[in-house]
């Protein structure tokens, strides 16, 4: 049996349910020029995980950055299908937060968005699979499933 | 504290003001809740990046709101396209993409945004004065509205942009308070050289360095000359908002919240002070170039953010009677209304002879303009430096603009390393 841990998010942005692998970012990602929305993956050049795909993934980062258009690459990521499953933050990220919330009145369907706090942060590096209930339940597995 | 409406945001809400206003309210009211707002704000402007084409989505959200009878409130510009409006032949891409694009641009031209198509409208006419809450997206922009100007904008992305341009309400928040805006970080010149503290390849570096360091605090810069040039100023905060997400910086003595270096900081004692060095300068430098074992350059790209007036007399300066070589493209992004300015001047027809391409409307990081490239790219712009390999898949030699005008008139890359030798 997988080991299970259950932390609580600080702060739900954007309350919605998701599972899936971990994928936690070195370095906070630029939607706009950093995913390509089409495929998943991530394309800057200059991030530590260049090529890496975020489709599916619990995305954890500290901060979202840089352009306003990653509220469109997010929006576009969700209605393709190659958005994370959720994103998990240290810091609040308001255009993250406003591409979740115009993919679910465009589409009826959106992302979680929520914050972690320091430990829950430490704890998620070595996670492998992470099940986020809409009411900020975080479920942390170990071991790698499938 | 949880957010308080007043009356209009209710009955928006309820549908009173028609389903365009509903949906634009929808979305700002939930951004306030996720933001923790406690009140939504008036603004007197909009600056929406909406426009740019980024798919379908942002296709249906504009239809949805067109078709729904949207029309904005307040004065609202745009930014750039994702091609040359005015001549849409240059753009090399998918044209059922070009098509989808046209159609976005018709689609927020008939909510009433006026076609300025510009990354840089502070570099318009009409701007919002000091202290004037708006709704800005673009991150240099809206870096530069809260830093230059003295505006109030928070980090607005895409499609909120428009919600608050139709409405004339934004999430009272983030960086329209005052206490959210004092300087945290100092970045303190320490050991720069007189040259180099005067040329204007410093502010693009700095700021590229600055947005790598600061986090989510804001940077107060102590030891620039006073009363820098608004291209200067731009440049800093538009590499900054690129290699980080800073919204706002305070520059002593030049910009018009930092009179002193304890004015910027409010008061409070800086969370750190950051020195940077030559050595820390030619680092930041040396990130923004990808190009490696090169001295083939195959096109020069400047004008991002838009190039202003004063950038291309600049530019016009240093060409003076020469041609740029053939087999190297170059190209100016700038808006339209610089352009006719510059074409007033004559400009426009001296950089046509010299070989030079100006391009409107859109910049040539998002649009496929270039033909193919013959070799890296050069660029005078640390935005673009930063954004171009992946979003265009080229190769890029950052460098100042002197350097860009050298290299595109010899053909082969000609770099002056004088100035960082002695940093």
């Amino acid at each position: 049996m997988p080991e299970i841990e259950h932390h609580r998010a600080e702060q739900i942005l954007i309350p919605a349910a998701a599972a899936g692998p971990v994928l936690v970012l070195d370095e906070p990602l630029s939607f706009w020029g950093g995913l390509d929305a089409e495929t998943g993956l991530i394309v800057d050049h200059r991030h530590p995980q260049c090529g890496r795909s975020v489709a599916g993934r619990i995305l954890v980062m500290r901060a979202g950055r840089g352009s306003s258009s990653a509220s469109s690459v997010l929006v576009e990521a969700i209605r393709l299908g190659t958005a994370p499953a959720a994103i998990l933050l240290f810091e609040i990220d308001e255009i993250i937060v406003i591409g979740a919330v115009v993919a679910n009145e465009l589409y009826e369907t959106t992302i979680p968005v929520m914050i972690v706090d320091p430990p829950t942060f430490a704890r998620l590096s070595n996670a492998a699979w992470v099940e986020v209930s809409g009411n900020g339940d975080l479920a942390l597995s170990f071991e790698r499933r499938g | 504290m949880t957010l308080v409406l007043d009356d209009s945001d209710r009955a928006a809400l309820a549908g009173e003001l028609g389903p365009a206003y509903r949906l634009a309210t929808r979305v700002i009211v939930q951004v306030a809740e996720a933001i923790g707002a406690h009140r939504l704000l008036d603004i007197t402007g909009a600056h929406i990046d909406s426009c740019l084409y980024h798919g379908r989505s942002g296709l249906d959200f504009a239809e949805r709101l067109v078709d729904a009878g949207a029309a904005v409130r307040v004065p609202t510009t745009l930014n750039v396209a994702s091609l040359d409006l005015r001549h849409p032949d240059l753009y090399r891409g998918d044209p059922e993409t070009a098509r989808l694009a046209r159609r976005l641009t018709e689609r927020y031209e008939e909510m009433g945004c006026l076609p300025t198509w510009t990354c840089a409208p502070y570099q318009l006419e009409q701007r919002p004065g000091f202290g004037e809450h708006v709704a800005w997206a673009e991150s240099n922009a809206i870096v530069f509205a809260n830093s230059v100007l003295g505006a109030r904008t928070d980090r607005y992305g895409d499609f909120i942009d428009i919600c608050a341009a139709i409405t004339g309400r934004a999430p009272a928040a983030g960086l329209h308070l005052d206490d959210n805006r004092r300087g945290e970080a100092v970045f303190r010149l320490h050991g720069v050289s007189d040259r180099l503290r005067d040329a204007d390849v410093l502010f693009p570096v700095l700021g590229h360095l600055i947005g790598g360091r600061t986090g989510n605090r804001i940077p107060v810069i102590d030891g620039l000359a006073d009363g820098l040039s608004e291209d200067r100023l731009k440049a800093i905060g538009a590499a900054a908002a690129s290699s980080g997400s800073v919204a706002m910086f305070h520059a002593v003595g030049s910009t018009p919240e930092a009179p002193t270096l304890d004015a910027a900081l409010g008061g409070r004692d800086a969370t750190e002070t950051i020195l940077v060095t030559p050595a820390e300068l030619r680092g930041a430098r040396d990130q923004l170039t990808t190009a490696t074992d090169t001295d083939r350059v195959g096109a020069i790209c400047v004008g991002t953010p838009h190039y202003s007036v004063g950038e291309f007399a600049r530019l016009v300066d240093l060409i003076g009677s020469q041609r740029v070589a053939s087999g190297v493209q170059f190209l100016v992004s700038t808006g339209r209304y610089v352009l006719t300015e510059v074409a007033l001047r004559g400009w426009a027809d001296r950089l046509g002879d010299a070989g030079v391409r100006i391009i409107t409307d859109t910049c040539t990081y998002i649009s496929p303009l270039l033909a193919d490239v013959d070799g890296a790219v050069m660029t005078d712009s640390a935005k673009w430096a930063y954004y171009a390999p992946g979003n265009i898949g080229v190769d890029v030699v950052f460098a100042d603009l002197g350097e860009c005008v050298a290299t595109a008139v010899s053909g082969r890359l000609t770099r002056d390393e004088s100035m960082w030798a002695d940093a």
